[in-house]
């Protein structure tokens, strides 16, 4: 933490604190427009469309008779007003139209003007207003502004998901031909190459196998990253950022230890080198089959048994609640494991078995505290138990650290604030909206600073990994101090034949 | 002349309810949900759904967890309301069943529950700036209509009786298709009427999150995706993708 320059108590913001309504504080902040090279590889019109009121208008018709989510949340909502203080970018930016409610408004109001009685024929009455460009572009801003974190979900007394509707303003605006840059382009990329990044096979090898050079250096054990291994045991599944960004590429160093350490054999796929599925953020269920069915493609080709997911928020989310939907069914993969399984479910299951060697006090240096993801705590689980997307993670970190704090209860588990770059909004076109949601994690993780000197905080996914390395240094903390969960086991495990650090001193001093 | 009336409206709010309310709840049965989305943590178990929409239904949890001061409200107004309800059952049998007679003093005073609750209902969506901002012309209205409903009933109730027994003589008249003269009472029509608009409103309107809540995929999903296949008639016809990776040469 930056030093204080007086010796006055720090003045920490309460996370929860609900600002004072301030209108249209957002409305300027845009995302970059896709280009048309970005939305056709998708299947959606390269640029707005000349009748895009029409076909806007049946559009979401057709997602009401498609989706019951979407139909229902936009009838049953009573305005209570329940998950107004909820979402963290109301909570960082004071914009009304960043409230749950008044962000499902922005669609709600065009629904009913065209699909209910009420606004058909009373449209002052209810709300309703009609579809215009401005209300087009509106939706751009603000359904720009979700990060599809569902923390409103969790407060709302019949379930409503904000997330839901803003999926669906997504694929409505892609629809018309108003794609959003980051997201569309990444797709068309990954169904390029394999990944997010572009990344072709012999550059991923090159780098797999420099990180094998960097494992051997620190362990003196030859720690296979394997790829594209046909007959391998387990098809890793990882964000392509666990191959170049830190600190993900730790959390990756990590898995390979654990692998190593547990004895099973193990793959990336060059095919399907990506765990994201930007297909979730624009609300296409097409996409998202495609991105996904990469995966199974790989599985089979490769042979392999079991397939195990690395450290990523929404991608466990698609894998976990999406993928038997969309790429099943995995008949042919080994049936006594779960298909798919997260890595913290095979660390943990590791550690009870005794697989893993773990000298806690090499990460004596960091007092600790977790970060849930929004995706991975509202949008699936883990283990065996309700709950275990909480727990898992919270005993792994407890069994390779010492010291581990728990930030607030109303800011963690199924209450736990998105990082502020989720669901397609980690771009440096939106970094003012990043570090305004950043806020109220940022201020829960400052409490426990404050409380218990808690150093780094961890997480298990790539884009929280990516968004608080770049607004840390912003609330006074180093963008180190944001970590791998793996990052730590790597650090904790000592594996078979590896001299301990005691050891290997002792070797020097003696000639 | 004015029991025709009244009797017409009645027979219209309940077709329009019951009929409008059925087309809609079907319509949401009908629509598949092509994803498994419950909000986790979520039962794994069908059972254990039932018990998690039992403690939203019954106790409103989910609410009570995000807001005390609108659940407080809402609890005295929901459960006020239901227990007037169950109250009125009366009017409609010659034989009253025995937990009507049980409930009838509760539901009597469980009126200025529900009066408090939509008074402090009003309060906050006029005071509390974030509520406001949300709310348009019909969300007040539904509150002033019931308000209009609680008020004329306990009115009857405690201020200016009506003369009850006629008013039981119409409705059992009602049910079988015979109309009774009913008092012409100012309270009485305005009690009745805001009665049968309220039904008539309500399949057009948000009093569809009562039926609603049980089709919300949120909560009422099982959280079992990876062990049982999850797939919507729609996206089962989706066209087939290739099985096995293209050529390497192909992905140039």
């Amino acid at each position: 933490m930056a030093p204080l320059d007086n010796n006055e108590p720090r003045k920490i913001g309460d996370p929860l604190k609900i600002p004072q309504i301030e209108c249209g504080a957002m409305a300027d902040t845009n995302t970059f427009a896709a280009a048309p090279e970005h939305n056709e590889p998708l299947g959606f019109p390269g640029e707005l469309l000349e009748n895009w009121k029409e076909v806007a208008i049946a559009k979401i018709g057709e997602l009401a008779d498609k989706n019951r989510a979407f139909r229902v949340y936009l009838d049953t909502c009573v305005k209570c007003g329940a998950c107004t203080d909820k979402c963290h970018y109301f909570l960082g930016t004071g914009d009304p139209k960043n409230m749950p409610v008044a962000r499902q408004d922005l669609l709600r109001s065009v629904y009913r003007r065209y699909y209910t009685f009420a606004g058909k024929y009373f449209p002052w009455l209810v709300g309703a207003r009609d579809l215009t460009k401005e209300v087009l572009d509106e939706w751009y801003t603000y359904y720009h502004q979700c990060s599809q974190c569902r923390r409103c979900s969790v407060a709302c007394p019949y379930g409503i998901d904000t997330a839901e509707i803003s999926m669906a303003a997504r694929e409505v605006l892609d629809s018309v031909g108003m794609g959003q840059k980051y997201c569309n382009e990444i797709i068309a990329k990954l169904k390029k190459t394999g990944n997010n990044l572009g990344m072709n096979p012999k550059a991923l090898r090159a780098t797999l196998e420099d990180l094998e050079e960097d494992l051997e250096d620190e362990t003196g054990i030859a720690v296979k990253i394997p790829l594209d291994v046909k007959g391998a045991d387990i098809l890793l599944i990882t964000p392509s950022a666990d191959f170049f960004a830190e600190p993900h590429i730790d959390g990756l160093l990590g898995y390979a230890k654990v692998f190593h350490a547990a004895g099973v054999s193990w793959t990336i796929s060059s095919y399907a080198s990506e765990a994201a599925n930007f297909g979730m953020f624009i609300g296409s269920y097409e996409n998202m089959r495609e991105v996904s069915w990469r995966i199974r493609q790989a599985a089979k080709d490769l042979g392999v048994k079991r397939i195990v997911f690395g450290e990523c928020g929404h991608a466990w989310r698609v894998g976990y609640s999406f993928l038997n939907t969309l790429a099943g069914p995995f008949d042919f993969l080994d049936q006594n494991y779960p298909i798919p399984q997260h890595i913290m479910e095979f660390t943990s299951d590791a550690i009870d078995d005794g697989l893993l060697k773990i000298d806690k006090s090499r990460n004596d240096e960091f007092v600790m505290t977790f970060h849930d993801s929004c995706n991975v705590a509202r949008g699936s689980a883990m283990g065996r138990q309700e709950g275990g997307q909480f727990d898992l993670p919270r005993k792994v970190l407890k069994a390779v650290c010492n010291h581990y704090h728990d930030m607030e209860r109303d800011t963690i588990r199924e209450n736990t604030f998105c990082c502020g770059g989720g669901g397609g909004l980690l771009t440096d076109d939106l970094m003012d909206l990043r570090i305004k949601g950043a806020k109220p994690r940022m201020n829960a993780l400052q409490q426990v600073t404050e409380d218990h000197g808690v150093t780094h905080m961890a997480a298990i996914c790539a884009i929280c990994k990516t968004q608080f390395s770049k607004v840390m240094p912003k609330f006074g903390y180093e963008m180190d101090n944001i970590m791998s969960v793996h990052q730590l086991v790597a650090n904790a495990v000592i594996l078979d034949g590896q001299e301990d650090e005691a050891d290997q001193a002792k070797a020097e001093e003696t000639p | 002349m004015i029991s025709t009336v009244y009797a017409v409206l009645f027979y219209v709010a309940t077709l329009m309810m019951v009929v409008g309310t059925g087309m809609k709840v079907l319509k949401y049965a009908r629509t598949s949900a092509p994803l498994k989305i419950p909000v986790s943590p979520a039962p794994r178990t069908k059972r254990g759904v039932w018990f998690r929409m039992a403690r939203e239904v019954v106790l409103f949890e989910s609410l009570f967890k995000s807001n005390k001061w609108i659940w407080l409200f809402a609890y005295l107004f929901h459960f006020g309301m239901l227990l007037v309800l169950l109250r009125h059952f009366r009017y409609f049998q010659m034989e009253i069943w025995w937990w009507v007679e049980l409930v009838q003093p509760f539901g009597k005073y469980a009126s200025f529950a529900m009066l408090a609750g939509l008074i402090g209902l009003l309060i906050r969506r006029i005071f509390q700036q974030r509520i406001r901002y949300i709310s348009a012309p019909s969300d007040y209205l539904m509150l002033a209509l019931l308000l209009l409903i609680a008020v004329s009933g306990t009115m009857m109730t405690f201020v200016s009786k009506v003369d009850i027994i006629s008013v039981k003589a119409f409705m059992l008249g009602l049910l079988r298709f015979r109309i009774e003269t009913m008092p012409v009472e100012p309270v009485l029509l305005i009690h009745l009427g805001s009665v049968a608009l309220l039904m008539i409103i309500f399949p057009i309107s948000k009093l569809m999150h009562a039926p609603g809540l049980f089709f919300s995929p949120s909560r009422t999903q099982v959280d079992n995706a990876r062990e049982f296949r999850h797939l919507s008639a729609w996206a089962a016809q989706l066209p087939d993708l290739p099985e096995g990776i293209p050529a390497p040469e192909e992905k140039k």
